[in-house]
Protein backbone atom coordinates (compact mmCIF):
# COMPACT_ATOMS: atom_id res chain seq x y z
CA UNK A 1 0.00 0.00 0.00
CA UNK A 2 1.37 3.36 -1.05
CA UNK A 3 2.30 5.56 1.91
CA UNK A 4 3.22 8.76 0.03
CA UNK A 5 -0.37 10.12 -0.01
CA UNK A 6 -0.72 9.19 3.66
CA UNK A 7 2.35 11.21 4.65
CA UNK A 8 1.16 14.19 2.59
CA UNK A 9 -2.31 14.05 4.18
CA UNK A 10 -0.83 13.65 7.66
CA UNK A 11 1.54 16.61 7.29
CA UNK A 12 -1.23 18.88 5.97
CA UNK A 13 -3.66 17.88 8.69
CA UNK A 14 -1.15 18.20 11.52
CA UNK A 15 0.12 21.57 10.28
CA UNK A 16 -3.34 23.10 9.96
CA UNK A 17 -4.37 21.72 13.36
CA UNK A 18 -1.24 23.07 15.05
CA UNK A 19 -1.61 26.53 13.50
CA UNK A 20 -5.31 26.56 14.46
CA UNK A 21 -4.53 25.70 18.07
CA UNK A 22 -1.74 28.30 18.30
CA UNK A 23 -3.61 31.10 16.53
CA UNK A 24 -4.74 34.40 17.98
CA UNK A 25 -7.83 34.90 15.85
CA UNK A 26 -10.80 32.65 16.61
CA UNK A 27 -12.29 32.81 13.12
CA UNK A 28 -8.96 31.89 11.55
CA UNK A 29 -8.70 28.95 13.98
CA UNK A 30 -12.18 27.70 13.08
CA UNK A 31 -11.50 27.93 9.34
CA UNK A 32 -8.11 26.20 9.66
CA UNK A 33 -9.75 23.40 11.61
CA UNK A 34 -12.17 22.94 8.69
CA UNK A 35 -9.12 22.21 6.54
CA UNK A 36 -7.84 19.81 9.21
CA UNK A 37 -11.14 17.92 9.31
CA UNK A 38 -11.16 17.74 5.51
CA UNK A 39 -7.66 16.22 5.72
CA UNK A 40 -8.98 13.58 8.09
CA UNK A 41 -11.77 12.85 5.59
CA UNK A 42 -9.08 12.44 2.93
CA UNK A 43 -7.36 9.92 5.19
CA UNK A 44 -10.60 7.94 5.48
CA UNK A 45 -10.87 7.94 1.68
CA UNK A 46 -7.26 6.73 1.43
CA UNK A 47 -8.05 3.92 3.86
CA UNK A 48 -11.06 2.85 1.83
CA UNK A 49 -13.80 3.88 4.26
CA UNK A 50 -15.86 5.99 1.85
CA UNK A 51 -19.00 6.19 3.95
CA UNK A 52 -17.11 7.46 6.99
CA UNK A 53 -15.27 9.99 4.82
CA UNK A 54 -18.49 11.49 3.53
CA UNK A 55 -20.04 11.40 7.01
CA UNK A 56 -16.97 13.30 8.26
CA UNK A 57 -17.37 15.92 5.53
CA UNK A 58 -21.10 16.30 6.17
CA UNK A 59 -20.91 16.44 9.95
CA UNK A 60 -17.60 18.19 10.67
CA UNK A 61 -16.84 20.27 7.59
CA UNK A 62 -20.52 21.11 7.11
CA UNK A 63 -22.14 21.02 10.53
CA UNK A 64 -19.78 21.39 13.47
CA UNK A 65 -17.80 24.16 11.75
CA UNK A 66 -20.97 26.20 11.25
CA UNK A 67 -21.98 25.70 14.90
CA UNK A 68 -18.49 26.82 15.97
CA UNK A 69 -18.62 29.90 13.74
CA UNK A 70 -22.04 30.83 15.12
CA UNK A 71 -20.74 30.42 18.68
CA UNK A 72 -17.74 32.63 17.85
CA UNK A 73 -19.94 35.34 16.38
CA UNK A 74 -22.52 35.18 19.19
CA UNK A 75 -19.98 35.41 22.00
CA UNK A 76 -17.95 38.48 21.13
CA UNK A 77 -18.38 41.90 22.61
CA UNK A 78 -16.78 43.97 19.92
CA UNK A 79 -14.83 43.61 16.73
CA UNK A 80 -11.56 44.08 18.58
CA UNK A 81 -12.24 41.12 20.84
CA UNK A 82 -11.89 38.63 17.98
CA UNK A 83 -8.14 38.91 18.43
CA UNK A 84 -8.13 37.17 21.80
CA UNK A 85 -5.63 38.20 24.43
CA UNK A 86 -2.44 36.23 24.84
CA UNK A 87 -2.62 33.35 27.25
CA UNK A 88 -0.25 33.04 30.16
CA UNK A 89 3.23 31.78 29.31
CA UNK A 90 3.61 29.38 32.23
CA UNK A 91 0.35 27.72 31.31
CA UNK A 92 1.50 27.26 27.72
CA UNK A 93 4.86 25.84 28.82
CA UNK A 94 3.17 23.38 31.20
CA UNK A 95 0.75 22.30 28.47
CA UNK A 96 3.61 21.84 26.00
CA UNK A 97 5.53 19.74 28.53
CA UNK A 98 2.52 17.54 29.27
CA UNK A 99 1.61 17.13 25.61
CA UNK A 100 5.21 16.47 24.63
CA UNK A 101 5.54 13.82 27.33
CA UNK A 102 2.36 12.08 26.14
CA UNK A 103 3.59 12.27 22.54
CA UNK A 104 6.97 10.83 23.50
CA UNK A 105 5.40 7.91 25.35
CA UNK A 106 3.02 7.20 22.45
CA UNK A 107 5.74 7.36 19.79
CA UNK A 108 8.07 5.17 21.83
CA UNK A 109 5.35 2.58 22.32
CA UNK A 110 4.36 2.62 18.65
CA UNK A 111 7.89 2.39 17.26
CA UNK A 112 8.83 -0.53 19.51
CA UNK A 113 5.70 -2.57 18.81
CA UNK A 114 5.93 -5.07 15.97
CA UNK A 115 2.61 -4.74 14.17
CA UNK A 116 1.51 -7.47 11.82
CA UNK A 117 -0.15 -5.83 8.86
CA UNK A 118 -2.40 -7.61 6.43
CA UNK A 119 -3.71 -5.67 3.47
CA UNK A 120 -6.68 -7.48 2.00
CA UNK A 121 -8.96 -5.49 -0.26
CA UNK A 122 -11.49 -3.46 1.67
CA UNK A 123 -14.03 -3.74 -1.11
CA UNK A 124 -15.81 -6.53 0.72
CA UNK A 125 -17.36 -4.00 3.09
CA UNK A 126 -19.36 -1.53 1.04
CA UNK A 127 -22.16 0.82 1.94
CA UNK A 128 -24.80 -1.85 1.29
CA UNK A 129 -23.19 -4.17 3.84
CA UNK A 130 -22.90 -1.29 6.29
CA UNK A 131 -26.59 -0.48 5.93
CA UNK A 132 -27.59 -4.11 6.43
CA UNK A 133 -25.37 -4.30 9.53
CA UNK A 134 -26.81 -1.09 10.97
CA UNK A 135 -30.40 -2.16 10.33
CA UNK A 136 -29.91 -5.76 11.38
CA UNK A 137 -27.33 -6.63 14.01
CA UNK A 138 -26.88 -3.11 15.39
CA UNK A 139 -30.46 -1.80 15.10
CA UNK A 140 -30.77 -1.33 18.87
CA UNK A 141 -27.53 0.72 18.99
CA UNK A 142 -28.77 2.86 16.10
CA UNK A 143 -32.04 3.59 17.95
CA UNK A 144 -30.16 4.44 21.14
CA UNK A 145 -27.81 6.80 19.30
CA UNK A 146 -30.83 8.51 17.76
CA UNK A 147 -32.37 9.00 21.20
CA UNK A 148 -29.06 10.35 22.57
CA UNK A 149 -28.79 12.83 19.69
CA UNK A 150 -32.37 14.01 20.19
CA UNK A 151 -31.95 14.44 23.94
CA UNK A 152 -28.59 16.20 23.54
CA UNK A 153 -29.89 18.64 20.93
CA UNK A 154 -32.99 19.42 23.03
CA UNK A 155 -30.72 19.99 26.03
CA UNK A 156 -28.52 22.28 23.94
CA UNK A 157 -31.56 24.35 22.95
CA UNK A 158 -32.68 24.59 26.59
CA UNK A 159 -29.17 25.65 27.70
CA UNK A 160 -28.74 28.26 25.00
CA UNK A 161 -32.25 29.72 25.21
CA UNK A 162 -32.49 33.11 26.95
CA UNK A 163 -33.87 33.03 30.45
CA UNK A 164 -37.31 34.55 31.07
CA UNK A 165 -37.34 37.83 33.03
CA UNK A 166 -37.35 37.48 36.82
CA UNK A 167 -40.64 39.26 37.46
CA UNK A 168 -42.64 37.17 35.02
CA UNK A 169 -45.70 35.59 36.60
CA UNK B 1 13.97 0.09 10.75
CA UNK B 2 11.03 -1.04 8.68
CA UNK B 3 7.82 0.88 9.30
CA UNK B 4 4.53 -0.43 8.04
CA UNK B 5 1.67 1.86 6.89
CA UNK B 6 -0.08 1.08 10.17
CA UNK B 7 2.84 2.64 12.04
CA UNK B 8 2.43 5.84 10.02
CA UNK B 9 -1.31 5.92 10.73
CA UNK B 10 -0.70 5.50 14.46
CA UNK B 11 1.99 8.21 14.49
CA UNK B 12 -0.38 10.52 12.60
CA UNK B 13 -3.19 9.97 15.07
CA UNK B 14 -0.96 10.35 18.13
CA UNK B 15 0.35 13.64 16.72
CA UNK B 16 -3.20 14.87 16.21
CA UNK B 17 -4.15 13.76 19.72
CA UNK B 18 -1.24 15.63 21.27
CA UNK B 19 -1.99 18.82 19.32
CA UNK B 20 -5.55 18.65 20.61
CA UNK B 21 -4.31 17.94 24.15
CA UNK B 22 -1.88 20.87 24.14
CA UNK B 23 -4.58 23.16 22.76
CA UNK B 24 -7.15 22.07 25.34
CA UNK B 25 -4.67 22.48 28.19
CA UNK B 26 -3.04 25.76 27.20
CA UNK B 27 -5.84 27.96 25.88
CA UNK B 28 -8.17 29.99 28.07
CA UNK B 29 -10.85 30.53 25.45
CA UNK B 30 -13.69 28.04 25.91
CA UNK B 31 -14.30 27.58 22.18
CA UNK B 32 -10.65 26.70 21.53
CA UNK B 33 -10.70 24.18 24.38
CA UNK B 34 -13.75 22.54 22.81
CA UNK B 35 -12.02 22.44 19.43
CA UNK B 36 -9.03 20.73 21.04
CA UNK B 37 -11.32 18.08 22.49
CA UNK B 38 -12.86 17.58 19.04
CA UNK B 39 -9.37 17.03 17.61
CA UNK B 40 -8.68 14.34 20.24
CA UNK B 41 -11.95 12.59 19.35
CA UNK B 42 -10.98 12.71 15.68
CA UNK B 43 -7.63 11.11 16.49
CA UNK B 44 -9.45 8.23 18.21
CA UNK B 45 -11.67 7.73 15.15
CA UNK B 46 -8.56 7.72 12.98
CA UNK B 47 -7.13 4.88 15.03
CA UNK B 48 -10.33 2.86 14.62
CA UNK B 49 -10.18 3.22 10.83
CA UNK B 50 -6.45 2.39 10.70
CA UNK B 51 -6.82 -0.80 12.73
CA UNK B 52 -9.90 -1.78 10.70
CA UNK B 53 -8.08 -1.27 7.39
CA UNK B 54 -5.04 -3.35 8.33
CA UNK B 55 -6.82 -6.08 10.26
CA UNK B 56 -6.88 -9.63 8.88
CA UNK B 57 -10.62 -9.56 8.26
CA UNK B 58 -11.91 -6.07 7.39
CA UNK B 59 -15.07 -7.53 5.89
CA UNK B 60 -16.83 -7.57 9.27
CA UNK B 61 -16.57 -3.76 9.43
CA UNK B 62 -16.48 -3.33 13.19
CA UNK B 63 -14.14 -0.35 12.96
CA UNK B 64 -16.47 1.51 10.59
CA UNK B 65 -19.47 0.82 12.83
CA UNK B 66 -17.58 2.15 15.85
CA UNK B 67 -16.59 5.31 13.97
CA UNK B 68 -20.15 5.96 12.77
CA UNK B 69 -21.48 5.84 16.33
CA UNK B 70 -18.51 7.81 17.64
CA UNK B 71 -19.07 10.61 15.11
CA UNK B 72 -22.73 10.81 16.18
CA UNK B 73 -21.76 11.14 19.85
CA UNK B 74 -19.10 13.74 18.97
CA UNK B 75 -21.69 15.81 17.12
CA UNK B 76 -23.98 15.74 20.16
CA UNK B 77 -21.03 16.71 22.36
CA UNK B 78 -20.16 19.67 20.14
CA UNK B 79 -23.74 20.94 20.20
CA UNK B 80 -24.04 20.70 24.00
CA UNK B 81 -20.57 22.19 24.53
CA UNK B 82 -21.22 25.22 22.38
CA UNK B 83 -24.61 25.74 24.06
CA UNK B 84 -22.73 25.76 27.38
CA UNK B 85 -20.31 28.33 25.96
CA UNK B 86 -23.21 30.59 24.99
CA UNK B 87 -24.72 30.09 28.45
CA UNK B 88 -21.40 31.07 30.11
CA UNK B 89 -21.20 34.13 27.87
CA UNK B 90 -24.67 35.24 28.95
CA UNK B 91 -23.67 35.11 32.61
CA UNK B 92 -20.20 36.69 32.61
CA UNK B 93 -20.06 38.51 29.24
CA UNK B 94 -16.90 36.72 28.14
CA UNK B 95 -15.85 33.13 27.56
CA UNK B 96 -12.57 33.00 29.47
CA UNK B 97 -12.54 29.73 31.34
CA UNK B 98 -10.53 30.72 34.49
CA UNK B 99 -13.27 33.22 35.31
CA UNK B 100 -16.06 30.66 34.96
CA UNK B 101 -16.01 29.50 38.58
CA UNK B 102 -19.70 29.56 39.42
CA UNK B 103 -22.05 26.69 38.69
CA UNK B 104 -25.16 28.76 39.34
CA UNK B 105 -25.61 32.16 37.72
Amino acid sequence: MNTAPLILIALTTLATAAVAMAGRNLIHSALLLVASWAGIAAFYLWAGAEFVAFAQILIYVGGVSMVVLFAVLLTRNSRAELAISTDSLSRAVAALLAGGAVFGILVGAILRTPLTVSTPSAAAFNVRTLGLELMGTHAAALLIIGIILTVALLGAVVLAAPEPPEDAP
Amino acid sequence: MNLSPLHFCLLFSSGLFCIGLIGALSRRNAILVLLGIELMLNAANLNFIAFWRFSPNPENGHGILFVVFSIAVAAAEAAVGLALVISIYRHQKNIRLPEATRLKG
